[in-house]
């Protein structure tokens, strides 16, 4: 039952190939959380009738455009709502067929846990792997594999463990295992079991409920004390000369990317490394003392000081470095393919600059994770490149940071967001 | 070192929108932002405050006006932008009838349609690269998988099958002369959160969304609000030949287009009133509210293709 009092968010995202059961998962946490109303079932109800459906197909939930109806697929990442009194949930379903590398690397760069999908009766598949190293790559910290269709295998114990066994001895051969935290259930997504309501066909596993799951997954996607990073978005100078509390106003406004800061603290603003101290904080009206990871502010700083977008500042004894020449996993999300002569734009927290492609060291297969020569990249391609930058930016590796680690590439023709990178 | 306590809900979604809203003002060299005296533009209202507050706003505030708002709404939106010392650009869909860009089919059919063509005329006359809107991923199945920074070309087009990727937090605003971006930094809230936010924040709003005496008929299952009087003057939805007009207590959910959006029954006369009733509803804002958008599953999607919000 939603209520109006909810104490934090949780985004999380579901991977599973096609016909896995994501949209129909999805649509069951909705219908179980009573997020769906009336009036949205009667008109699932209406459209599975008409396609001659003897259930109500929950699937139809998320599948919204037009040709998705249509041809019974997702075909771009949804977005979903849900609230469960004690946590709001934001869930992406990214679709499983041809552009699914983009699509789920798209939706897992926003997701602090993903639900990987496994068909009961098929087990563990080459697109597990592939879905399961895709989450490892982007660093989606909690992990939950999701045996699902269990009522088509009736509901066997054994199944589930084998599936089990088999995913950990996979996960450890990848890293993932070391490095993430993950969980196990099984579940039937079209009957509910295991999802919000136990049910008792299934009484042999004592473990969580998928929802249990989520209740208690940790928000922040990283539990590290990390560095503060606060790339300046915009720099408010009212030049209000009437006013002269406001006639020298200078404003940092931006977002803590990481870290905390407090009143008082020593920053130093690069790319140019010069020092100040913290003079205020300021959300709207309100004087703070601190503000943490994610917050919107605006930053005051003792000295007069020439910073403008695309400036990072952090504090004094934790810079980052200024770098000219990156290294990164990059996955190529344009139907044009990457052309290594070509100069692109490098977009990095706020800050942009154009780049030329140093090298690309190797592809991986995403099926079988073997890294492959390779001069071009294609769409749905992951590959190591490095590059070459017009301007330094302040980065970390996307390992220590998702906020700072992270980059998109723009082609400058079209304007087109063409690549994703993660900086080793 | 404080421990870290993850943001609130409400909190995590304030930020997220100024962050969306910053980095429109430092990426769009023209922007404007849609305020039509709506809840939803209400609270973007605020969080453009707390984006850029003590300065002034880094984007003027536009209607698209479609002669069909009721006079409270109207009044509330000229209000508003004086309180905040904005500058309110009005262009109104009846302008482009006078121009023969609207063509009605009917005269008294509604108009939210031909929004689309009066903004993107608006658009060209100042040549805005940016329009910032309240539009919710919660309100409609096409909305859910619109970008926060949604491209759209010459034509006011989108292409949903041709999306830009939007990755992390890291948005892409650029386009070419004529292009345009629909920015939505409310994308993640739902109904709830805009009114526990409204709440939180005591916005104030106009007098119709709360509970009160209306003259209604029912028409094809809606409640439906009869003998409306428009900024203009003029008195509109007149009860046809024998439906019954009855006075009911009602709020709005939506408040648009006078002859398509209809009240609910509501003894709601509060904000905390509203929350709570928001979380025991069983229809959405839109089942509820839109007449229009029922015709077709794909209703919205079709107008946001043509250049719809
Ligand atoms: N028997 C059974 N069928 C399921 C289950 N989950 C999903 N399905 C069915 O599998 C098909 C594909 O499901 P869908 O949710 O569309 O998969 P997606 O492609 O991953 O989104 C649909 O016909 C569902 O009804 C389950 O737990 N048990
Ligand atoms: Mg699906």
């Amino acid at each position: 039952m939603t209520t109006p009092h909810n104490d934090s968010l949780l985004r999380f995202m579901t991977c599973g190939s096609v016909d896995d059961g994501k949209s129909t998962l999805i649509g069951r946490l909705l219908y179980d959380t009573k997020t769906i109303l009336a009036d949205t079932l009667n008109n699932i109800a209406r459209t599975s009738q008409k396609r001659g459906m003897e259930a109500v197909d929950l699937s139809l939930l998320t599948d919204g455009l037009q040709a998705e109806r249509e041809q019974g697929i997702t075909i771009d990442v949804a977005y979903r709502y849900f609230s469960t009194g004690t946590r709001k949930y934001i869930i992406a379903d990214a679709p499983g067929h041809e552009q699914y590398t983009r699509n789920m690397v798209t939706a897992a760069s926003t997701a602090n846990l993903a639900i990987i999908l496994i068909d009961a009766r098929k087990g563990v598949l080459t697109q597990t792997r592939r879905h399961s190293y895709l989450a490892h790559l982007v660093g989606i910290p909690h992990i939950v594999v999701a045996v699902n269709k269990m009522d088509l295998v009736n509901y066997d114990q054994a199944t589930y463990e084998k599936i089990k066994a088999d995913y950990i001895a996979f996960a450890t051969e990848i890293g993932l295992a070391q490095a993430r935290d993950i969980k196990f259930l099984p579940m039937s997504a079209l009957n509910g079991d295991m999802l919000v309501d136990r049910l008792d066909n299934m009484n042999w596993y004592q473990g969580e409920t998928l929802l249990d799951i989520l209740e208690a997954a940790p928000a922040a996607h990283s539990d590290q004390a990390e560095p503060f990073r606060f790339p300046v978005q915009f720099v408010c100078r009212p030049h209000d000369s009437a006013n002269p509390e406001l006639h020298d106003f200078r404003g940092f406004m931006g977002r803590v990317e990481s870290g905390s800061i407090a009143v008082g603290d020593d920053v130093t603003v690069l790319p140019n490394g010069y020092q100040s101290k913290v003079k205020a904080i300021q959300l709207g009206n309100e004087l703070l003392q601190s503000a943490q990871t994610e917050q919107s502010i605006t930053l005051l700083l003792e000295d007069e000081i020439d910073t403008s977008r695309g400036d990072m500042i952090v504090k004094t004894s934790q810079a980052p470095e200024a770098v000219k020449q990156i290294e990164a996993h990059v996955c190529w999300l344009s139907e044009t393919p990457l052309s290594p002569a070509r100069t692109y734009i490098v977009r990095h927290t706020t800050r942009e600059s154009k780049a030329k492609i140093g090298s690309i060291h190797y592809k991986v297969d995403v099926n079988t994770l073997e890294q492959q020569a390779t001069s071009d990249l294609k769409m749905n391609d992951i590959a190591r490149v490095s590059f070459k930058l017009a301007q330094p930016l302040m980065v970390d590796s996307y390992d220590k940071n998702r906020a700072t680690g992270a980059f998109i590439v723009i082609d400058e023709s079209s304007n087109n967001t063409v690549g994703a990178g993660m900086i080793v | 070192m404080t421990t870290k306590q993850p943001l609130s809900h409400l909190d995590w979604l304030e930020a997220e929108a100024i962050h969306i809203l910053r980095e429109v003002a430092g990426q769009c060299a023209n922007p404007v932002l849609l305020f039509s005296g709506g809840k939803d533009s209400l609270c973007i209202l605020r969080l453009a405050e707390k984006a850029f507050r003590p300065g002034r706003f880094p984007f003027p505030l536009m209607h698209i006006d479609t002669g069909h708002n009721y006079q409270e709404v109207v009044n509330f939106r000229d209000q508003r932008a004086a309180e905040l010392g904005e500058r309110l650009i009005v262009r109104s869909v009846e302008d482009s009838m006078k121009r023969g860009t609207v063509v009605l089919k009917t005269p008294d059919e509604p108009r939210n349609k031909h929004q689309s063509v009066t903004l993107l005329e608006a658009i060209e006359e100042f040549g805005f690269d940016c329009c910032i809107g309240g539009a919710r991923r919660d309100e409609e199945k096409a909305r859910a998988k619109e970008r926060i920074m949604s491209f759209r070309d010459e034509f006011g087009q989108w292409d949903p099958k041709n999306q830009r990727p939007e990755l992390w937090n890291l948005f892409n605003a650029r386009v070419h002369k004529g292009e345009n971006i629909r920015a939505f930094p409310i994308s993640n809230w739902t109904e709830m959160d805009v009114w526990q936010y409204i709440e939180r924040e005591k916005l104030e709003l106009p007098s119709i969304y709360f509970a009160h005496q209306r003259d209604i008929v029912m028409r094809h299952g809606a409640i439906f609000p009869v003998n409306v009087s428009l900024p203009s003057g003029e008195v509109i939805n007149q009860p046809k030949a024998g439906e019954e007009v009855i006075n009911m207590q009602v709020r709005f959910r939506t408040v648009g287009d006078v002859t398509c959006t209809a009240p609910v029954i509501s003894d709601a006369d509060d904000v905390s009133k509203i929350v709570v009733e928001t979380a025991t509803t069983t229809i959405t804002e839109r089942g509820a509210t839109r007449l229009d958008d029922q015709t077709s599953d794909a209703s919205m999607e079709q107008r946001k293709k043509e250049g719809y919000f």
